[in-house]
């Protein structure tokens, strides 16, 4: 169901007339390429803390940025001030990349529509009653004071936003998308009760590109607040972690951002036209085991990392990175695709008007495969089960990637025993997907609260992941020598 | 920039609200231009300009409060975001401890600190575009085995920030900084490595030369050539100031009111406990001229100060805002931060660890095997426990000498464990963000390898 937008036309009296005479005058210094990315996001956000509400906000944030793209260099200039005075400055600005005359003498847009809903929301959160978002706090905090009486601290965070975007390209492309997003995060101490006061953390959450009615299935508010307590009353009997290389399975889910950090920045094409990548020039190369399938999905359903179109205006899609092993595709923006001359991927992404897109990955997992969650961990003799994991960093040339585990125990003899605390896994991007020797039935994507982090700018992304055994990896724990 | 019409407009919207029956308003406004550019392998990749502002809200109803964000100044739309302010705080929890600050706190003038210089916006586009030219150019001459570069870069910023509270309040100040970036490539033998330098400042006139900075990003990258693990073990550390900053940014994280009054940290209850040897000062300084902390007065308008964290080991101060310093009984010494679209937090001024007695070269002489870290990478740092993971790279000590290069391992150890093990500190202390420390000996680690 095709969906173009009025908004900026009717809230800011935005006509394509003035549209395509603000792509002439980027374009008046002979770029290659021009466009114009029009934002409004409304946002609002709630802190619930000691079992009150300390914070509610709400926030408007509106402008335009154009950008003109001359061979390989980039203009970029922004307004937070949709005048045609502003947009015509900032056009003006973001020409001066070009130095030559003007090529493209006239631009006739056509309103296309975004092919796909991916994310129709009946009820959109922002236009509901606040009271009804401090509900759902309150209700998760009862429940997770209610799950033990060692938890002594709550605190739920709830943020929701709705973003209205219209991108005008210089190649005539006039595309408009209404993109919801709501979260609720639960943290919650542990204090243990057998006289040492030990404190131990869990935190738990959930959301996507949804309505409230989200909270209504069986990801309720109780259902996170659970989650969050579950994992600190575990941690209040972890030992130190091990330290060294030995097997390691990762559970299903969240874990997945083993592939984000692993493999996914390193295929992001900025970084593989510079030869800057430890994946650069590798597409048709072996890089995991024949039973790893990666993709990078940006269409599934109401999900955290999804979207109808990337931030250029081009349709997101099923991309297909890893196929049983080997190196198919990297994730492609505007710029990058020109200059390698392939098909773009619907993965230009930016965080805002005020910053420039580049290649972004969406939804990111690995397909499932035939074993058992069972069977992988009754195959491992000594090693490590990750369940949980915070967050993760990559150096994108040398494939270094970083992660921590929240929540891990200890595998003894095919079973799963003690729960083991502070161990952060490291690792080598192209090497650590060929030491997969085993992958499960049981594909499960997050919970939809990931924010991935790249040259200063955010965006919203899921990843997934079947249970998955790797032979060997490092563990950072404090705990004596492995091996 | 004239400073008078944004005073204006924070007091109007002060006025408006205060008219709408709540107990206490706060504003701040902060407009602010950006400039930035990438020179990738001699060729400018990026340019970016812009102006941009916006308008942090906080309002009082009795003793609820709710704050909002635009940057939207019309003032049909700035009607709008007060009225729908007010109805939210009608409708959130009573809080004693979140009402107004005392008016007595009010800083009464606005010191001069040298944070602002004009030179920063003065130069033209192709000045800037130079000086990062020169950065990677001086990079890539360093020595053939620099072959590729993520580029350099410039980047600038000027504006103003106004604070304006229905106590009477009304401050504003100019700030600027500007910086250049180097990020190069080196490559041997397959082994690709890349590392990054720096120099940033308030003024241009203080930033170092491009080429200065280019040369020791050059050097940094290709010390880490032929990088590997090691094996698993119990070794001394010597974190470079780069590094050692991010420990005391976790000691921020766990001595900030906030995290004190949830008991979400692990120095909860240690007031007046020592936590470091004698020799360790942590100061909190505000005031510090042309510093990347400092400010006259702080996001609640209160007067700027220092504060001591951590006095010859002892902590002595948590960091504190009105807020929790009404939740834990004590005095608020200056330290909230508002970032204008979130609500007021605790923040770091300037934050430091005093220099010590001993050269950076005499601290890795003084280790037998050791591991000398330069670069963390990761979240693992739990700061209710104290439990510490990082990923690290560097470079492996033996018998005094930096030997060979490491990559690929983590340090593990307890916050509480590893203050306590501080065992030399540096005389290199240098201000590049509102944090910073010498390079620091820490013993009774793990770092994990093969």
């Amino acid at each position: 169901m095709p969906v173009f937008e009025r908004f900026f036309f009717d809230t800011y009296g935005l006509i394509e007339k003035d549209l395509e005479s603000y792509l002439g005058e980027a374009l008046g210094a002979g770029g290659d390429y021009a466009d114009l990315y029009f934002e409004y996001t409304t946002t609002s956000s709630l802190l619930l803390d000691e079992s009150i509400i300390k914070n509610a906000t709400e926030g408007i944030s509106v402008g335009c940025g154009v950008r003109v793209i001359a061979g390989d260099q980039t203009g970029y200039a922004y307004t937070d001030d949709l005048s045609p005075e502003r947009i015509r400055k900032a056009a003006g600005i973001a020409a001066h990349i070009a130095h030559g005359p003007s090529q493209v003498h006239s631009v006739g847009l056509t309103a296309t529509g975004t092919p796909n809903n991916y994310y129709p929301v009946d009820s959109p959160s922002t236009e509901r009653e606040l009271k009804e978002k401090l509900e759902l706090a309150n209700r998760a905090d009862r429940a997770a004071r209610a799950h033990d009486s060692r938890i002594k601290q709550v605190r739920v965070s709830y943020g929701d936003q709705v973003r209205h975007i219209l991108i005008a390209g210089s190649d005539g492309r006039l595309v408009t998308d209404y993109q919801p997003l709501l979260r609720l995060s639960v943290f919650c101490i542990a204090q243990s009760n057998d006289g040492t006061n030990r404190l131990q953390s869990g935190t738990s959450g959930g959301g996507g590109r949804v309505g409230l009615d989200f909270f209504e299935g069986d990801k309720t508010p109780e259902y996170f607040a659970r989650e969050a307590a579950r994992q600190a009353i575990v941690q209040l009997d972890a030992r130190e972690a091990p330290a060294g290389e030995m097997e390691v399975v990762l559970g299903p889910g969240w874990p997945g951002i083993l592939l984000h950090e692993a493999i996914g920045h390193g295929l992001e094409a900025d970084f593989n036209r510079k030869g800057l990548s430890a994946f650069s020039g590798r597409v048709g190369q072996r890089v995991a085991s024949d039973i790893c399938t990666v993709v990078d999905d940006g269409t599934i359903p109401n999900r955290r990392g999804s979207l109808n179109v990337d931030d250029e205006g081009t349709p997101t899609q099923y991309n297909v990175l890893i196929e049983k092993g080997i190196l198919r595709s990297y994730l492609q923006d505007k710029l990058s695709s020109r200059l390698m001359n392939t098909s773009l991927t619907g993965s230009g992404r930016r965080e805002s008007y005020a910053h420039i897109p580049m290649p972004r990955m969406t939804n990111t997992y690995m397909l499932a495969g035939e074993s058992t969650p069972e069977e992988i961990i009754a195959s491992v003799p000594k090693g490590v089960y990750a369940a949980h994991f915070g967050g993760g960093q990559v150096d994108i040339i040398n494939g270094k990637f970083v992660f921590s585990a929240s929540e891990a125990y200890l595998i003894e003899d095919g079973k799963i025993t003690q729960p083991i605390r502070g161990a952060t896994l490291i690792g080598d991007g192209p090497t650590a997907l060929t030491r997969v020797t085993e992958v499960g039935n049981d594909l499960r994507l997050d919970e939809g609260v990931g924010t991935c982090g790249k040259e200063g700018q955010s965006v919203p992304v899921g990843v997934g992941l079947p249970t998955i055994k790797i032979s060997r990896l490092t563990l950072g724990g404090t705990g004596v020598a492995a091996g | 920039m004239e400073n008078g019409h944004l005073e204006n407009l924070a007091q109007d919207i002060v006025k408006q609200a205060m008219k709408s029956g709540v107990s206490g308003a706060e504003v701040t406004l902060q407009e602010e231009e950006e400039f930035s550019t990438t020179v990738r392998l001699g060729k400018v990749e990026s340019l970016k300009e812009s102006a941009a502002k916006g308008l942090g809200l906080r309002l009082l109803w009795g003793t609820r409060s709710a704050s909002s964000y635009t940057s939207d100044f019309s003032s049909q739309s700035l009607s709008r975001l007060v009225a729908r302010t007010v109805a939210m705080a009608q409708i959130t929890s009573e809080d004693p401890a979140g009402v107004m600050p005392e008016a007595e706190l009010m800083a009464t003038e606005v010191a001069d600190l040298g944070l602002y210089s004009p030179d920063v916006s003065e130069i033209g586009a192709d000045q800037k575009i130079e000086l990062a030219r020169r950065a990677e150019e001086a990079a890539l001459a360093v020595d053939p085995k620099i072959t590729n570069s993520e580029g350099s870069s410039f980047d600038s910023t000027s504006g103003t920030r106004v604070l304006a509270n229905s106590l009477g309040f009304l401050g504003s100040y100019r700030f600027s900084t500007c910086s250049v970036a180097a990020v190069p490539l080196a490559e041997q033998n397959g082994n690709k490595q890349r590392d990054f330098w720096y120099s940033v400042a308030r003024s241009l006139a203080k930033l170092d030369e491009p080429e200065k900075v280019g040369r020791e990003a050059a050097r940094r990258a290709l010390r880490r050539l032929g990088a590997r693990k090691v094996k698993t073990a119990q070794v001394p550390i010597v974190f470079d100031p780069e590094t050692a900053r991010s420990l005391v940014g976790h000691l921020f994280e766990a001595a900030r009111g906030d995290a004190i009054y949830r008991s979400a940290s692990f120095l909860t209850g240690k007031l007046g406990k020592q936590l470091a040897p004698e020799y360790i000062n942590l100061l909190d300084d505000a005031l510090r001229p042309g510093g990347f902390g400092s400010r006259p007065f702080d996001d609640e308008g209160v007067t700027s100060r220092v504060t001591p964290l951590v006095e010859k080991g002892k902590l002595s101060h948590y960091l504190l805002n009105c807020y929790s310093a009404r939740k834990l009984g004590l005095k608020t010494t200056a330290n909230a931060r508002r970032g204008l679209s979130g609500p007021t937090v605790v923040g770091p001024n300037n934050l430091y660890l005093e220099p010590g007695t001993t050269a950076p070269e005499d601290i890795i002489r003084s280790v037998q095997r050791g591991f000398y870290v330069t670069e963390l990478m990761g979240f693992g740092t739990n700061i209710v426990t104290g439990d510490y993971s990082r990923g690290a790279a560097g470079l492996w000590i033996e018998k005094g000498e930096l030997t060979h290069p490491v990559e690929e391992v983590t340090i593990a150890g307890n916050l509480n464990d590893m203050l306590l093990h501080i065992e030399e500190v540096g005389t290199d202390l240098e201000f590049r963000s509102s944090i910073a420390s010498p390079t620091l000996l820490i013993t009774g680690m793990t770092v994990a390898g093969a």
